[in-house]
């Protein structure tokens, strides 16, 4: 797959074999008047794709959510008063109050929690996707770039990595830590996912590293460092794109699930999927407890999901 | 080997291979002046001697072993003039790519010399090589892929003046860039655009424009309008004829297209499967052939004149070019050649002027390497 | 925009000794983000059994487009078919069910298509590859299947092909591989054979060995032949008759020698000056000026008019039917027409 995408711009044939109808116009005529590169290319589709709309106006109300909770309840996600609010069922007509989506099992505002909760399901998600795409952006890089014996060991050291069931290895680690705040998940989570992003990395450089351009820059004499920055990460950033920003819902949802085992965050933190942890105890008598940090959780995935798939569709000229 | 003797001079006034004299540079600073040191007209500029390139054929995965090689180039010498255009034709395979990698020091040798103003550039390194690589430049075959997608035109050109910083101060690149867009035909307002928004013969400008930029004394040429359209191919030629003489180039001009290299080059060698069976000006190799593999390879090409092409000999070569990876044994050519006899499956026939020719004042007079090299006219209507 | 030639007056579809594939005023447009690109805008051409029919056209002159029109193989969307018919044998394939023009697809009509290694599964012998044709079509055992295979692979003068017959493409040559995918357009000895430059990707000596086999084959079978070409030199030996194509129209027909020694239309004439002669060396090369249009854009009138040395005022708002071209007394020059307003001036000086 990420071969694929390198071909970039460049996937139109020479001019005398041209066979396919994308090929019969892009070479003729003179150019269009205005600059236009990938970036603006993509952003043009984007703009026209009702699935990017949906999930960047979603994914930009999750984002503020997140930074600043405060903006949309002024209750705390901490204040509990059990004697008055055990399990309140949901007062739907009260928007945006306190009581508008009912009360924990230990009198907390679930609207309130679930504004809050954002910030750890974001930062987690956001965090985990900087950190494997830094790391595999680097390993995969050197791997592909310098190949040989440095490539033989790097992507041993990948596939190892890849052996490491993810959910079960990010178990072992968050269980030996007894604080587990957020930068302690998000470097357990980037610890085990940075291989997919490697591999894509140095397919990609690997592919880009024969063409003629990055040829014809080695023959005018370019050093290593401006063939690997100028000409080579420029072409490979799009397919590690399209891989970060999907996998960033995977994050999401793999913090949920570690937070509902117990081995996410601490119980003090406030995230959605200690909050479904707790809402499955009181499932038969109050299962809105469970059920609405689930939907945030879901919305949340699939929005970057959305997101992802749509910068893919914007990113990858085979699908045009 | 053994054409590295000086060939008679009355019979061809620019022999093949003339003796290298070599710059013995101690320091650095004498490498570099050698490299920028001026040479005249007519006189070598660039001396291949004995080149070959092998890529070895491993096989197993952890402790890799050689189990042969693909001989892509297997001991070519020749000469290129200053200012003049050297064709190099073959057909796929034959290593003719492999050569302007060579040259352009992007492969390593696997043995031989490359004499550019007498210095070995395969073994120059540091501030020499630099200036070497200034010199001798390259303008590739496929203008879709050789140009930077996430560039703009003017950073494709402007970055030979951020490698090479000496050749034109930052204030003036921007300007040089438009200057040179201009020199290849295209609008200097274009500097902003991306590669995709050009066709394939203005790409194909801009890789020549970044060819020039640095002023350089030779031009490799990898097949460089085999990928455009018929009436843009000849825009481009036109063009690469015009700068050769504004800009005083010598050409190494590598392509398949036999009529194409026979416009545009002064003299001409024909590779096959790594060597070159037969090189002399455009005249001798076109209306004189002596190899065998020259007279099929012209009489292969498809003419469009009616007329022309009535009265011609079709030679129809049976059977495909051996692998590189395991030539016949002997002449190379041999096994698809009508004239092949013991002779040629035992002994490496070495290009050279044929005995029987050299004493006659005839363009048949030109190096070629088969054993029974003979006269024979092909493109010309009987 | 109707551009009539000799073959829009012939009687009905009924009729008998009708070519075998005619083509009539077809136009394809392709949406793409800089607007609709008309890539075909009004083709005719027939083709009839035994005749070879050469399509010359730089890149982006609709020839390739043509032929996959009628192959049906169009991306559809983006693209489309606005306007045109395609009768094989008679019948509209416009109009038929998707069943109906498989049928005829790969079983009447076959293409060869230039990329002969991209056009195999790497992964199937070209013995099963082959055999599969027999096997789905016809029905046939395996064993017989593999027989067949081994006397096609014979058919197109592969050497050794019983030994070879369970080899996979990638131990083929580029010439042995479009050997294999010629065996495989006759496979069902179809009545129309489309080959989308087919030798374009191979060497010079190979080359001729290969137009050679296709037009023995094409001879001995009685077939029709749409050669698609950019090089007029591959394709002069076997054509019979020739169009030229440029910017989705034909804007010359002739007889193929009689192309070369006098062409009627500017475009011809400068593309068959700006090929450099390989019995003399010029000076400096012909060369047509400008670029080819961009079909999301292309000029009013005649589409070559901004590139043209004759073009005048009239050029530039009508469009040019593809005119007869006579003889300068008025004598019928058979098959030969040209879309251009000053043809005379063109063909006769």
């Amino acid at each position: 797959m990420p071969d694929k995408t390198i071909a970039a711009k460049v996937d139109a044939l020479p001019g005398d074999t041209a066979s396919t109808a994308g090929v019969v116009v892009t070479d003729s005529g003179p150019a269009p008047e205005k600059a236009r590169s990938l970036w603006s290319d993509a952003w043009h589709d984007l703009r026209r794709n009702p699935l990017f709309l949906v999930s960047a106006v979603l994914i930009v109300f999750l984002l503020v959510m997140a930074i600043w909770p405060g903006l949309f309840t002024g209750t705390s996600p901490t204040h509990a008063d059990l004697a008055k609010h055990y399990l309140g069922k949901p007062n739907w007509g009260h928007v945006f109050a306190g009581d508008w989506l009912g009360y924990d099992v230990q009198g907390r505002s679930i609207y309130a929690r679930v504004v809050y909760g954002a910030r750890a399901s974001i930062t987690v998600g956001v965090g985990v996707t900087v950190a494997v795409t830094v790391i595999g952006t680097i390993i995969g890089m050197v791997a592909g770039y310098f190949g040989g014996w440095t490539d033989t060991l790097l992507s041993r050291v990948t596939d190892i990595f890849l052996g490491i069931p993810f959910l079960l290895g990010a178990l072992v680690i968050l269980n030996s830590f007894d604080d587990r705040t957020v930068w302690v998940v998000i470097m357990a989570l980037a610890f085990l996912g940075w291989t997919q992003i490697a591999r894509v990395a140095r397919g990609a450089v690997i592919t880009i590293k024969q063409s003629d351009y990055v040829v014809a820059a080695k023959a005018l004499g370019a050093s290593t460092s401006r063939i690997m920055f100028r000409h080579i990460l420029p072409n490979a950033v799009a397919p590690i794109i399209v891989v970060a920003t999907i996998a960033l819902g995977g994050y999401i949802a793999a913090e949920a699930t570690l937070s509902f085992l117990g081995v996410g965050l601490g119980d003090s933190a406030v995230s959605w999927g200690g909050d479904v942890a707790r809402g499955r105890e009181q499932l038969r008598i109050a299962p809105h407890t469970l059920i609405i940090p689930s939907v945030m959780v879901s919305i949340t995935v699939l929005s970057f999901l959305m997101f992802g798939d749509a910068v893919r569709n914007a990113l990858d000229p085979k699908l045009r | 080997m053994a054409e590295l003797k000086k060939t008679d001079e009355s019979m061809d006034a620019t022999p093949n291979v003339t003796e290298v004299q070599t710059v013995d540079a101690a320091t650095e600073e004498e490498a570099v002046a050698a490299v920028e040191a001026p040479v005249d007209r007519g006189e070598p500029i660039l001396q291949v001697r004995n080149l070959v390139k092998h890529f070895p054929l491993t096989s197993g995965i952890l402790f890799k072993r050689q189990v042969g090689a693909v001989k892509a180039v297997d001991g070519i010498s020749f000469d290129l003039y200053q200012g003049e255009t050297l064709g190099i034709v073959g057909e796929s395979g034959c290593g003719k790519s492999t050569v302007a990698k060579l040259l352009m020091l992007l492969e390593k040798a696997t043995a031989g010399e490359v004499f550019y103003k007498g210095q070995d550039i395969t073994k120059l390194s540091g501030r020499a090589l630099k200036a070497v690589r200034r010199n001798i430049q390259m303008v590739f075959q496929d203008p879709y892929t050789s140009l930077n997608p996430r560039m703009t035109v003017g950073d494709i050109i402007g970055e030979t003046f951020e490698i090479h910083p000496e050749v034109a101060p930052k204030g003036d690149r921007r300007r040089k860039v438009q200057e040179l867009l201009d020199v290849v035909g295209l609008n200097p307002e274009y500097i902003n655009r991306y590669p995709h928004q050009f066709s394939g013969g203005q790409r194909q400008r801009i890789g020549i424009a970044r060819g020039l930029a640095l002023n350089p004394e030779i031009i490799i040429c990898d097949e460089p309008v085999s990928a455009l359209d018929v009436s843009v191919q000849a825009q481009v030629i036109n063009l690469m004829g015009k700068l050769q003489d504004e800009f005083n180039l010598s050409y190494l001009f590598i392509a398949h297209d036999l009529s194409i290299v026979r416009h545009i080059s002064d003299r001409v060698g024909v590779m096959y499967l790594g060597k070159m069976a037969e090189i002399g000006t455009d005249t001798q190799i076109y209306d004189h052939p002596t190899h065998p593999y020259t007279q099929a390879l012209l009489s292969a090409v498809p003419v469009p004149d009616p007329d022309s092409r009535d009265g011609r000999e079709r030679i129809i070569l049976t059977g495909d070019v051996p692998s590189p990876a395991n030539p016949p044994s002997g002449c190379r050519f041999r096994t698809r050649c009508w004239k092949a006899q013991d002779k040629c499956a035992q002994e490496v026939p070495l290009l050279a002027v044929p005995e029987r020719f050299k004493a006659a004042n005839t363009p048949a007079a030109h190096e070629t390497a088969c054993h029974f090299a003979e006269e024979k006219n092909v493109v010309h209507a009987a | 925009m109707t551009i009539i030639d000799e073959t829009a007056e012939s009687p009905g579809p009924q009729e008998t000794g009708r070519p075998l594939l005619e083509v009539r005023d077809l136009h394809v447009e392709f949406s793409t983000r800089d607007g609709v690109a008309k890539a075909v805008n009004g083709v005719n051409y027939s083709v009839a059994a035994g005749e070879t029919l050469a399509v010359l056209g730089e890149s982006g002159s609709g020839k390739s487009v043509t032929a996959q029109a009628i192959m049906g193989i169009l991306d559809m969307p983006p693209g489309r078919i606005p306007k045109g018919e395609i009768f094989f044998r008679g019948q509209d394939m416009l109009k038929m069910s998707g069943e109906e023009r498989r049928k005829i697809r790969g079983n009447r009509i076959a293409m060869i298509f230039q990329d002969a290694l991209s056009s195999l599964n790497p992964v199937l012998s070209v013995g099963y590859q082959l055999g599969e044709m027999f096997r789905v079509h016809q029905g046939m055992s395996k064993k017989d299947a593999k027989a067949k295979s081994i006397e096609l692979m014979d058919r197109v003068k592969i050497p050794a092909a019983a030994a070879r017959v369970n080899d996979y493409p990638h131990q083929f040559s580029g010439g042995m591989r479009q050997r294999i995918m010629i065996a495989m357009a006759l496979a069902l000895e179809p009545d129309l054979i489309i080959a989308d430059e087919p030798t374009t990707a191979l060497d010079v000596t190979v080359q001729a060995q290969v137009m050679d086999l296709l037009a023995e084959l094409q001879r001995e079978y009685h077939m029709g032949l749409i050669l698609i070409t950019h090089d007029l030199g591959v394709v002069a030996d076997v054509a019979d008759k020739i169009a030229v194509m440029y910017a989705g129209r034909i804007v010359e027909t002739a007889p193929v020698h009689e192309l070369y020694k006098r062409p009627a239309h500017p475009y011809t004439k400068g593309l068959l000056d700006s090929i450099p002669r390989l019995d003399q060396k010029g000076q400096e090369l012909y060369a047509i000026k400008g670029l080819p249009p961009n079909l999301t854009r292309i000029p009013s009138g005649c589409a070559f008019n901004p590139r043209c040395p004759q073009a005048q005022d009239v050029c530039r708002t009508d469009i040019p039917l593809l005119f007869p071209v006579t003889e300068r007394d008025g004598g019928e020059l058979v098959g030969r027409g040209s879309a251009c307003h000053f043809w005379k001036e063109t063909i006769h000086g």
